[in-house]
């Protein structure tokens, strides 16, 4: 329960940190390297939706890959 | 199924509790809102050295931009379009520069076909003395040398309220 | 352990030490966090708590698609894809329209076709090859405003024996300072069964899809990620042609009539060196027929000259079987399944993907031309092939080529 306590606390902390003493540290001047399409984590829509199409009909998990929309179901 | 419906439900409710919750959040506000604008010397595109104290006269924009950010690219060719308007009139527009290759301000600058000064800001000293809090960012200097407007980031249509606050200090 | 319907178990299932672990620390997470958020009346299944309490989590444990909110940029794409594996041989093109209206809305549309020529062993071993094609289309709309982009979607599917409808929203809102990106979403699918040779064989399938995620800036030169999303499906889950195996006989297979899938996906990205950017990320996933799986994936991107850019990258995937599954069933039950999508096995492999931006043309439309290819391995625990009586293996290669221009 305490541990549960600290991570709740911890939680509250990160969700009170807009508007509060806590500056962003990554200044919007600095995110050049960021915006760099090799740091992209999700490339083109159609390859991607591909790739997710293979691995759907062939293994069982599924969701939380960033592809959005739905499928074919392809049982 | 009422179960079921009814858990769907409390979770769609769930869902949107979050989404609610999650717009209110904020970013940090820049400490700059008024007072004298900091003095800074950049090198410019072109070569020359520029001071902003040396534009004490004219009504002077601060645009702050980067190859990498694509509401800046959008905002600079309705800003070049200001300035053309306006030169004339005592307008100074500055595009301070921040990407760390000085070759792609130069590149977009070019290829926008700009015509108003583009400053090299590579160390970033500008922009942290003028407290950026958004990628672009838009000043506005009136003729005695005080920050009158800040423009976080771009929307479409506000260039309206730009040309508005340019011809009011124009006016003084 | 996600709570099952008595029908399907005898009892909670045995999960695999990590995957209990790393559930432990999920959970934990999610159900300290709760009370902070909202009020919740802890009861029934923890499945459905997990998934609510993940929703209330929208504010911290979130994922976004990119990092930072800005509307899609214009573009066409058009790509030729193709799949060749364990008897499956799947190509055929696809297109891409992204175009933006006021400045404020982006509208795109989709075409995709999948030809399939099917002798995979589930065909061969039933029935005789055969030959199908598959169209799906989907139209999206963005909308910018402030921080915030909302974005819906709807896509339609077809194929001879199968047709899938689609509806989405998801919005993504920037905060502190652009460093976090929240996003949530909602699916909401139909489906229609059908059956080759029964023009009277019509069953319906639902689909619901619940996601959060966050993007978080971590250092100039660190991204990371957290996406969970939870699918629910509801209907007629099975195939009308698969069938299971009991006593060595074929029997018709039958799968329960609902099931609700959870998965959290963890990215972290990093620029390192002069021009180049390492990639890891570990999807975990669980449902209420029994699976854990568990996805891994490591990937290098650099930047070649000024026109290339390349991609290596390692897939490593295993799954855990379906409670209901079994080679050769020694014993009749209700739910029995010789699907091979739940039985347990791995696969994996290394891909690589080559980008060349081949400029401007027509002084208008920037180009790219790109490869992707992955070679994969798929090997299979408890699923035989009946015709060697050996476990069941086999490579697959996957191919795509596409033409972008972004205008």
């Amino acid at each position: 329960m305490n541990a549960c306590r600290i991570v709740a606390g911890g939680l509250a902390a990160v969700l009170l940190l807009a508007g509060c003493s806590i500056q962003p540290w990554v200044k919007p001047y600095e995110r050049e390297r960021l915006a760099d399409p090799i740091m992209k984590f999700s490339g083109d829509p159609l390859a991607d939706k591909h790739r997710e199409h293979v691995f759907d009909v062939r293994e069982a998990a599924h969701g939380a890959t960033g592809v959005q929309g739905g499928g074919c179901g392809c049982n | 199924m009422n179960s079921k419906d009814r858990a769907i439900r409390r979770r769609t409710a769930a869902f949107l509790g979050t989404c609610l919750a999650a717009m209110a959040g904020a970013g940090a506000a820049a400490v700059l809102t008024s007072g004298p604008a900091p003095d800074f010397t950049l090198h410019s595109v072109a070569g020359s050295n520029l001071r902003l104290r040396e534009q004490k006269g004219q009504v002077v924009m601060l645009n702050f931009w980067a190859s990498w950010c694509g509401p800046c690219r959008e905002e600079m060719p309705r800003l070049d379009r200001l300035y053309e308007r306006y030169h004339a009139s005592g307008f100074q527009l500055l595009g301070v520069n921040v990407d760390d290759d000085v070759r792609n301000a130069a590149g977009v600058s070019t290829k926008l076909g700009l015509h108003f000064p583009v400053l090299l800001d590579t160390e970033k000293k500008v922009s942290r003395l003028y407290d950026l809090s958004t990628m672009p960012s838009t000043v506005l200097i009136d003729r005695d040398g005080r920050v009158r407007y800040i423009h976080r980031g771009y929307k479409d249509g506000v260039e309206q309220a730009y040309e508005d606050q340019i011809r009011e200090l124009l006016r003084e | 352990m996600v709570v099952t319907r008595s029908r399907l178990t005898e009892g909670r299932r045995t999960d695999p030490a990590f995957g209990r672990s790393a559930r432990a620390v999920l959970r934990g997470i999610v159900w300290c966090a709760a009370p902070l958020l909202m009020r919740v009346r802890a009861r029934q299944a923890q499945g459905a708590r997990l998934t609510r309490l993940a929703g209330l989590l929208g504010g911290v444990l979130a994922a976004a698609r990119a990092h930072g909110v800005e509307l899609p940029e214009d573009r066409a794409d058009a790509m030729f894809h193709l799949y060749d594996g364990g008897g499956v041989t799947a190509l055929g093109p696809a297109v891409l329209i992204r175009k933006s209206l006021f400045d404020r809305f982006s509208l795109s549309g989709s075409y995709y076709v999948d030809m399939v020529s099917n002798a995979s062993i589930d065909v061969v071993t039933t029935a005789s090859p055969y030959h199908e094609t598959r169209r799906e289309s989907a139209l999206g709309l963005d909308y910018v405003y402030h921080d915030s982009l909302i974005s819906l979607s709807g896509t339609h599917s077809k194929e001879p024996d199968y047709s899938a409808d689609s509806a989405g929203v998801d919005v993504s809102q920037d905060v502190f300072g652009g460093m976090t990106t929240i996003s949530v979403g909602y699916t909401r699918g139909w489906d229609t069964v059908g059956k080759h040779g029964s023009p009277s064989f019509s069953a319906p399938a639902n689909h619901w899809q619940y996601r959060a995620g966050i993007t978080q800036v971590l250092t100039p030169r660190w991204l990371m990620s957290l996406n969970l999303e939870s699918v629910s499906d509801d209907g007629y889950l099975q195939s009308p042609y698969r069938v299971a195996r009991l006593f060595g006989a074929a029997v018709p297979e039958s799968d329960p009539t609902t099931r609700t899938g959870r998965a959290a996906l963890l990215r972290v990205a990093g620029d390192i060196g002069s021009r180049g950017a390492v990639h890891v990320q570990y999807r975990y996933f669980w449902d209420t027929w029994g699976i854990a799986a568990h996805t891994a994936e490591l990937g290098y991107a650099r930047h070649f000259g000024d026109r290339w850019l390349a991609e290596g990258y390692v897939r490593y995937y295993t799954q855990g079987d379906a409670l209901f599954y079994s080679n050769n069933f020694t014993s009749s039950r209700t739910y029995m399944s010789r699907n091979r999508q739940l039985s347990s096995f791995w696969d994996g492999g290394p891909g690589l993907k080559v980008s060349y931006s081949a400029g401007r043309v027509a002084s208008r439309f920037d180009v790219k031309l790109t490869a992707g290819y992955q070679w994969l391995r798929f090997q299979y625990h408890d699923f035989t092939d009946i015709r060697t009586g050996q476990l069941y293996s086999f490579n697959a290669n996957v191919l795509e080529f596409f033409v972008s221009a972004a205008y």
